[in-house]
This record gives structure tokens, C-alpha cells and sequence, in this order.
């Protein structure tokens, strides 16, 4: 697989991510600088770190989705290329207008750091064919501005279609329906808050996120 | 020509920031706070002089930036 990893001012994930990528895949991803209006050629799949892009400045995310390299991001989705947004990854999404709704200031206000349990949702997609559906994850979070928020009826349709990937096994920071993570119609752009890439060997605390990243090395061969 | 955006959530929003504003004005003796909603105010220096044409410029920044159209609103002030 072919993989480019987004890096904004203040991404603090971005080599985290490429660790997991290389690890799994085999193949180093082109670290891509956020002015940079195209991403490598051939590339499968498309990530958006996790950090504090531009400072938060304004809301987070909302800067970093306005640059070049997301516009670039923005094509290559509307192209059907995968796309996975972690954390201030899923900010950038969401502001970029690749997945709906937003994500504001966790309803306790505290910055939460912590491993959470996750419920599966959805297991047709690139991303989540290699988990059982309904099975409980374990994944950190670490995140201020986690709560996820929509329309009603962006919510209805959501789940309607089967397009809520991951869910919060309890209540972790008010997201409306414990929502932890969305795809894109398509289902192949993912946004989710908390940190597979972090999850990847046993003496980090747990092996939880290889399976994500194993399905996407396989949907791009 | 300068110009003041006001940028408010959606009625509707739970905004745990302003709720924790209110507390702490209660905290203060402050009586009779029924709520507290916390928004932001961005000044812009435009090179623009007509006053529609700079209404018109900033409210496309607005629905392209200043403003998240999922969650928050905006009015815009010509302040010259």
C-alpha cells in the first residue's frame, strides 16, 4: 500500500501514524507538507494526523482544511481514494466538508487522555472489515474537542445507513449517540477520534488498531 | 472600511463553555445569570469602501471560513 500522511504546523501524530503505516504495510508513506497542492502519485491511501493543526486557531481544523494539500485530499476522495482522519484528523474532515457534522469542546471540558472502549459498528468498509461486528475495542483518546455533533437528521441518516463506524462503549465526552467515529457515503473516508495508529503493539497497551490498517493494506493490493 | 463579525452558536447547541462562564458569575455573587453563551468577535481592515460590496465580501468569509455553518451563525457590522 501507498500511503502520504498529511503534516500540518502542530500535527504531533503525523510520525506516530507513519510508524503504524510502515509497520504494517511495509512501505514507508510520503509525509506530505500541508502546502504542497498534490499528493504523490499512485497513492492509496490518504491520512490526516492527529496534533493541534495551526495552533486550534479559530476552531480546530479549520485552517488546516483550507490548504492546498487538503484540497488535494479533497479530490483525491471525490476520486474514490481512501481517506483516514484521526483526532484532529476527524476536525479537519468535518471542517473540510468530506464527512458531516463537527466536532466541539468535550462536554466535561476536560482535555481527556485516556484508553476508552469501543463498540464496532460497521464492518463493510475498508476500514472496519477486519474488526467482528459488535465487538469491544480498546483505543486512546486524547482530545479536547471530541464532542461530536449534527443535524437530527444527519444523525438519522448516519446511522441509516450504516455509516457510524465506531462508537463510545460509555459516555466519554457528550458526542451525540456516542458517536466516536464517522465514514463518508462512500465508505471510504473515515473520521474517528480515537487513535488506532496508537494501538498497535502490546507494549504500547494494546494491538486494537492493526487490524484497521492490515484491511487497508489489503484493499489497496 | 473595517468591519466586526459576530459569530454565535445555533440556539440549540450545548455550549459547556458559556455554562461554566454562568457558574463562575454565580460563584461571583452575580444573581440572576440565566445563561451564558460564549461566541467570538473578529475585526477586519478591508481594503473595500463600499459598504454593500464589503457586506457581501465578508459574509462569503463567513460561509468559507470565520463561521462552522453546522454549528454556529454570524452577523456582520460595518464599523466605517
Amino acid at each position: 500500500m501507498k500511503s502520504a500522511v498529511l503534516v500540518f504546523p502542530g500535527s504531533n501524530c503525523d510520525r506516530d501514524m507513519a510508524v503504524a503505516l510502515e509497520r504494517v504495510s511495509g512501505r514507508k508513506p510520503k509525509m506530505v507538507w500541508h502546502k504542497e497542492a498534490e499528493l504523490p502519485l499512485g497513492v492509496d491511501l490518504a491520512v490526516v494526523p492527529g496534533g493541534f493543526s495551526f495552533g486550534d486557531y479559530l476552531r480546530s481544523g479549520a485552517i488546516a482544511a483550507r490548504s492546498p494539500a487538503m484540497r488535494a485530499v479533497a479530490d483525491f476522495a471525490a476520486r474514490g481514494g481512501m481517506v483516514l482522519g484521526v483526532c484532529n484528523g476527524f476536525q479537519v474532515l468535518t471542517e473540510a466538508g468530506l464527512l458531516p457534522g463537527a466536532l466541539m469542546r468535550n462536554a466535561g471540558l476536560d482535555f481527556l487522555c485516556k484508553p476508552v472502549e469501543l463498540i464496532v459498528e460497521e464492518t463493510q468498509s475498508p476500514f472496519g472489515r477486519g474488526y467482528e461486528a459488535g465487538a469491544r475495542i480498546r483505543l486512546p483518546i486524547a482530545h479536547h474537542d471530541g464532542r461530536y455533533v449534527a443535524e437530527a437528521e444527519t444523525l438519522d441518516r448516519l446511522e441509516g445507513e450504516s455509516r457510524v463506524a465506531f462508537r463510545y462503549a460509555e459516555e466519554v465526552n457528550g458526542s451525540e449517540r456516542r458517536i466516536a467515529g464517522i465514514l463518508s457515503e462512500n465508505r471510504r473516508v473515515l473520521g474517528m477520534m480515537p487513535h488506532p495508529e496508537r494501538a498497535i503493539e502490546a507494549i504500547l497497551g494494546g494491538v486494537d488498531g492493526l487490524p484497521m490498517f492490515e484491511t487497508l493494506t489489503q484493499e489497496a493490493a | 472600511m473595517k468591519a466586526r463579525v459576530h459569530v454565535s452558536l445555533k440556539p440549540g447547541v450545548l455550549d459547556p463553555q458559556g455554562a461554566a462562564v454562568a457558574h463562575a458569575l454565580g460563584t461571583l455573587g452575580f444573581e440572576g445569570v440565566k445563561g451564558v453563551r460564549q461566541g467570538k468577535v473578529l475585526d477586519l481592515d478591508l481594503d473595500e469602501t463600499d459598504p454593500e460590496a464589503a457586506r457581501a465580501q465578508v459574509d462569503a468569509m463567513c460561509r468559507q471560513l470565520l463561521a462552522n455553518t453546522v454549528v454556529e451563525t454570524w452577523r456582520v457590522e460595518i464599523l466605517n
